[in-house]
Parts: structure tokens; C-alpha cells; sequence
């Protein structure tokens, strides 16, 4: 073998095992990581009204740990608090510091009863915004959350307006929709969504929504319950105990 | 602080009650109001069109070929605004290679490429083609060989070619008035099946744009028959024109009557949302929908028709009330697409709040370039007209063929 064959051959043989290398290592980053069983999961979330006290930590958390941009109209979740006076009006605010301060303008006197409801995506059953999509961006995962691909997403918006609770928004930077996902990076690590992580009053229990022995279904089982909008036919997973009348 | 930010700070200073965090921006501004106004313009054209050729209304023949014209040159432009309106235009596509087949909206691309291929272009086809067969044969570079193209070099002028046209023609016109009603029909359901909306969710909202498109696409023949005639040396017919405004007339009695229908309804059924819509209306929408939509786009016209059908006015007269009319209903159709879209996102879905939409002079979602969707239809027309001559006889034919 002369030289030249030789240093032929020996390119063929480096070229071959690079690519054989770089398919290896593609074939290797697609499987999972984990041990983790997307069918054996169905999340959901039970929230008590009674315990939550308006901190918004719940609200700061998600916006840092998703990327969620500060200013205060864009949303994964958020705190209202209602004020219902004695002459039967009712005031609804966000409860975000950058818009509102802590005081309604309501004499003590004059009020009725008053409460905090904290909102996020509803992760329904029957969700209207996977239904309207028009390229399947959005879709419900085996462990029924539903996420937004945004290498997908063609920024339409449709899928915001055909959002019942107003879950949903434009992300300013990716031009894509947004919403929360039950921090899906974290829950399927066993972790819990950042929002129920730092809850001070455990207001928001997360968990699987069959499972017969867990917070969660504790939770279902202690409290009569309620979701919001059930008219819509949407059939919420997130599930509240003691939610007023008033609240929509 | 981004404009973006900075604007949501100003609008928010004008939220009245309390809406969602994520509602302040208006998501589907100004460009998808055009959209429903040029694909109506589109289906009310063509079914005008559609009257000669299925109907045999004789009287209608002189517009016969600018209103397919008309509907070929808005539905170029009439996706150009969703696709402007996109936060990815580059990954539009999407919709063509990997359609969710429970969205409307997927439906689009599906729809438009029926409409434009099977219908328009072939109607357009058959109807020009002995003509163009004949006006290259006496033309010079470079229209003959625009119009040899265009003839897909055909080169049968005989009597049979002739009749084989007119009945392919015929049969198109009838597939055509279906999917007419399906391109408006759908746009309409687009809005009307979003159950989160109840401003939007009513059954009746396809009929409502459909009948609506029909009234805009009749109306704009009118205007532009009466402009383009006098331009071009021609004389009005009046026949032709008192036939169109008569179909008109009727549809918009019908229009009017689908919108009070869903008005009476709403009012009636008083719904949880109807406190949030009524403050909607004599609020937000006042001048939109009750003085332009109304007033202007449906009642003045249809009093000036009264009067022309009543009093017999002389033919001088009763184009000035025509021309009147005519541009009055387009503003009122616009008007009425412009409550539906924008009406739609002012008031929050918590039904306990109304928010603003403030429109931009400059930019992509902006005034000027509203305009501009607005005019490109007509100079695409203007281009059309001159290769096609809507009106021109081919040497050979005898008058009154067609």
C-alpha cells in the first residue's frame, strides 16, 4: 500500500466513524433520560381559596422559573382578589404589585366578605385551544397537560381567543403563545411546579388526579369542589374548594 | 421598557372594571378585520356573477366579467393579511403541510386553494378563452405572448370549442355558488365557534357574513361599474344597474334582518354575558355599530332604495342615489367586520371589564398599511382589466354572444 492509498483509506475510516459517531450520539439524545412513564401520570390541581393570602410568591416564582416576561401583562398564573360590598357590587383586581397597591378604596365597613382566587391555565380535559389550532402547536401530552410547541407554533393567536379564562398570551420575545404547563420540565423530574413549591399556606396542591392515596386526592375528598366556567364544557383539571359564586 | 410594554401601560390607564392580565392587548387588530372584508367582497362578487351564468339574469351580462375579475383580484390579496398579522409568517406553511383538522383556521388553506384553482380561475379560463385565442392572433409582442400563455396555447376557436366553454362555464358557476357560501360561510364559523366569546359564538354568525358578503361584493360591482363605465367612454346601462341594486336591495333586507334576528335573540335569551355586551355596545361600539353599521351601512341605503323604487326618479337621480349607496354600505360592511373582530376583544372574558384598542398609524398592524391591503385589490384589478379586457368584444364574435 502506497502512501497515497493510505491516507485515502485512513480518511474514509475517520469520516465513517464521525458520522457514526454523530448519528449514535443523536439516536442517544432522543431517548429519554429518565425512567420517567408519561402514561402512568394524569396531573392535576386542587386549590383552596380559604388558604390563600394574596403573597403572590406564586406568581413571582413562575414568572422566574419559566421565563415569564415581568411586566404585568403577561401571565402563567396570577392572584385576583375579590371584594363583594354589602350593597352587592363586587371589585376583581390583579393583585400584582406593579399594577395595584394593597388597599381597594373599600371601607372596612362597607365590605362583604373578600377573598383571593389564583388562576392559571386550567389544563382542561376538553381544551377549545388545542381544538383550534391550526397546525397542532398546541396538544394535550399522554400525562394530560397541555403545552405549546414553539418551534411549531405559528403565532396566529387563535388559540388565545378561544381561551375561556384568559390563560393564554403572547410571549413578546418568541412571538408564540404562552401559558403555563404545570412547569411539565419539573413534574416529570418528580419535582413539583414552582408555584405550589413556594406557596407559604399550601393553598395549591398538585398531584395525579387518580391516584387514591396522595394530597391531591385528599384533598378531593375533604372539599366540596368546583371549576370555573363548567358551562363551557372545557372539564377543568384544576379544581377549587370553596370557590364563590362571584368568580369567573 | 419595550413599546409594546410602554403601550400596555397607557391602555391600561382606560380599562374600565376588571379584565384578565393577559386581555390588554388586542390580539387580532386591524389586518384581521380586512381579512373578512376582502374574502366577503370576494364571495359577493362572484355570486353576483354567478347570477348570469346559472340564474340567465340577461340583464346582468355587462358586469358579468369585471365581477370575476373582482373576486379573483381581492382573493390574491386576501390571505396577505393574515399572513402579515402572524408572529411566524415563515412557518405559515404549517397549515398546508401539517393541518389540525379540528381547527377551522386549518380549513383555510384547503378552502382558499378550492376556491382560487377549481373555481375562479377556471370560470375565468373557460369564459376568456376563444377571446384570447383571437385577441393575440392580432396583437403584437409582448401581449400576444402574454395572451398565448394565457390561452395555455389553445387554438381552438371553433363553434363547438365555443359551446364546450359555456358548459364547463356553467357547471363551474354551479360548484362555485356552494363554495362561495363555504369560503364566507367558514370565515364566518371561524368566529362563531368560539365558545369562550359569547359576542362571537352564535349559530347564525356564517349566515350573517355570508349575507353580509353578499351585500359588500354586490355593492362593490355597483361602484365599480359606475366608476370604470364613464372612465372608458361607455355608457351606464341602467337596466343592468337597476337589476343589480334590486338583488342588493333584497340582500341587505336579508342582512338586516339575520343581525336583528341575533340581536333580538341575544336580548331575549339575556344571557350572564349580556350586561357586559350591553355596556359593550352603547360604550365601545356606539358610532361603530350603532351610527356607521346601522344607520349609515344599512338604513340610509335602504331608505334611498325605498325611494327609488317608490318614486321612480329619473335615471340621473337615481345613480347619484345608487353611487351614495353603494359606497355607504361599504363603509357599513367594514364597519360591521370591524365590530365583530375588534367588538369581540374589548370586553374581558370575565365578563366584569371592557378594554381599549388604540390603532397604529405606521407599522405592520398599522392604518397605512390597512390602506394599502385595501388599494392593492383594485390596482391588481386595474392589471387584470387591462389583459382582460372585461368588456372588449373578440373580432369574430356576433354581439350579444358571449
Amino acid at each position: 500500500m502506497d502512501r497515497r492509498k493510505f491516507s485515502e483509506k485512513l480518511f474514509t475510516l475517520v469520516a465513517s466513524l464521525t458520522l457514526i459517531g454523530k448519528f449514535y450520539n443523536k439516536a442517544k439524545a432522543q431517548t429519554p433520560a429518565s425512567d420517567y412513564d408519561p402514561s402512568k401520570h394524569y396531573y392535576g390541581m386542587g386549590i383552596q381559596i380559604d388558604k390563600c393570602i394574596g403573597c403572590g410568591r406564586c406568581v413571582e416564582a413562575c414568572k422566574d422559573e419559566n421565563s415569564v416576561p415581568k411586566e404585568p401583562f403577561f401571565f402563567r398564573t396570577w392572584v385576583e382578589r375579590y371584594v363583594i360590598k354589602k350593597d352587592g357590587d363586587v371589585i376583581v383586581q390583579n393583585i400584582d404589585p406593579r399594577i395595584n397597591d394593597a388597599s381597594v378604596g373599600v371601607n372596612e365597613k362597607d365590605m362583604l366578605r373578600s377573598f383571593f382566587v389564583p388562576k392559571l391555565c386550567n389544563q382542561c380535559d376538553h381544551p377549545p385551544c388545542v381544538q383550534v389550532c391550526p397546525v397542532g402547536a398546541t396538544f394535550k401530552t399522554v400525562d394530560g397537560v397541555i403545552l405549546v410547541d414553539d418551534k411549531r407554533c405559528i403565532g396566529c393567536r387563535y388559540c388565545i381567543q378561544a381561551c375561556p379564562y384568559g390563560a393564554r398570551y403572547l410571549h413578546p420575545e418568541t412571538e408564540t403563545a404562552d401559558k403555563c404547563t404545570f412547569c411539565y420540565h419539573r413534574i416529570t423530574k418528580g419535582l413539583l411546579p414552582a408555584c405550589v413549591e413556594v406557596c407559604p399556606t399550601q393553598a395549591r396542591i398538585f398531584g395525579d388526579v387518580k391516584a387514591t392515596a396522595s394530597p391531591l386526592s385528599r384533598f378531593k375528598r375533604m372539599n366540596k369542589l368546583h371549576v370555573l366556567k363548567p358551562s363551557l364544557n372545557t372539564e377543568p383539571k384544576v379544581m377549587y374548594s370553596n370557590l364563590d359564586g362571584e368568580v369567573r | 421598557m419595550s413599546p409594546l410594554t410602554e403601550k400596555m401601560f397607557e391602555l391600561l390607564k382606560q380599562v374600565q372594571g376588571y379584565i384578565y392580565p393577559n386581555e390588554i392587548e388586542v390580539h387580532w387588530s386591524i389586518l384581521v378585520v380586512v381579512y373578512p372584508y376582502l374574502t366577503g367582497l370576494v364571495a359577493g362578487a362572484f355570486i353576483l356573477a354567478s347570477l348570469v351564468k346559472v340564474f340567465n339574469v340577461k340583464e346582468l351580462q355587462p358586469v358579468y366579467r369585471l365581477a370575476l375579475l373582482t373576486a379573483l383580484a381581492f382573493l390574491i390579496i386576501a390571505p396577505l393579511p393574515l399572513l402579515l398579522h402572524l408572529g411566524h409568517p415563515e412557518r405559515s406553511y404549517e397549515i398546508f403541510l401539517n393541518p389540525n383538522f379540528t381547527s377551522a383556521m386549518a380549513m383555510f388553506g384547503f378552502v382558499y386553494a378550492w376556491y382560487l384553482m377549481i373555481v375562479l380561475l377556471l370560470e375565468i379560463w373557460f369564459t376568456y378563452r376563444r377571446d384570447i385565442i383571437l385577441w393575440a392572433a392580432q396583437e403584437k409582442f409582448p401581449m400576444r405572448f402574454i395572451h398565448r400563455v394565457l390561452s395555455l396555447f389553445s387554438n381552438d376557436t371553433s363553434e363547438e370549442g365555443l359551446a364546450f366553454d359555456k358548459k364547463v362555464v356553467k357547471g363551474i358557476t354551479i360548484i362555485g355558488i356552494p363554495s362561495a357560501f363555504l369560503l364566507h360561510g367558514y370565515v364566518g364559523f371561524i368566529f362563531g365557534s368560539i365558545k369562550a366569546n359569547p359576542w362571537w359564538s352564535s349559530v347564525l354568525m356564517p349566515i350573517v357574513f355570508l349575507f353580509s358578503a353578499i351585500v359588500s361584493g354586490i355593492a362593490l360591482v355597483i361602484l365599480l361599474y359606475m366608476i370604470i363605465t364613464p372612465f372608458r367612454g361607455g355608457k351606464i346601462e341602467m337596466k343592468c344597474l337597476d337589476r343589480m341594486a334590486s338583488f342588493l336591495f333584497y340582500a341587505v333586507i336579508v342582512d338586516f334582518s339575520l343581525e336583528l334576528l341575533d340581536f333580538i335573540h341575544r336580548l331575549y335569551e339575556s344571557e350572564e354575558s349580556i350586561k357586559i355586551l350591553s355596556e359593550l355596545v352603547m360604550n365601545k361600539l356606539f358610532i361603530s355599530l350603532g351610527i356607521i353599521q346601522v344607520l349609515l351601512g344599512m338604513l340610509f341605503p335602504l331608505g334611498m332604495m325605498i325611494a327609488i323604487k317608490l318614486f321612480r326618479l329619473e335615471d340621473e337621480l337615481r345613480k347619484l342615489f345608487y353611487f351614495v349607496s353603494v359606497i355607504l354600505i361599504q363603509l357599513g360592511i367594514f364597519a360591521t367586520r370591524w365590530n365583530v373582530v375588534i367588538g369581540g376583544q374589548m370586553f374581558s372574558k370575565s365578563f366584569r371589564g371592557l378594554t381599549t384598542f388604540k390603532m397604529e398609524i405606521t407599522g405592520i398592524e398599522g392604518l397605512l398599511m390597512t390602506l394599502l391591503l385595501l388599494i392593492l385589490p383594485l390596482v391588481i384589478l386595474s392589471v387584470l382589466i387591462k389583459i382582460l379586457p372585461p368588456w372588449e368584444k373578440s373580432p369574430n364574435i356576433v354581439l350579444g354572444e358571449e
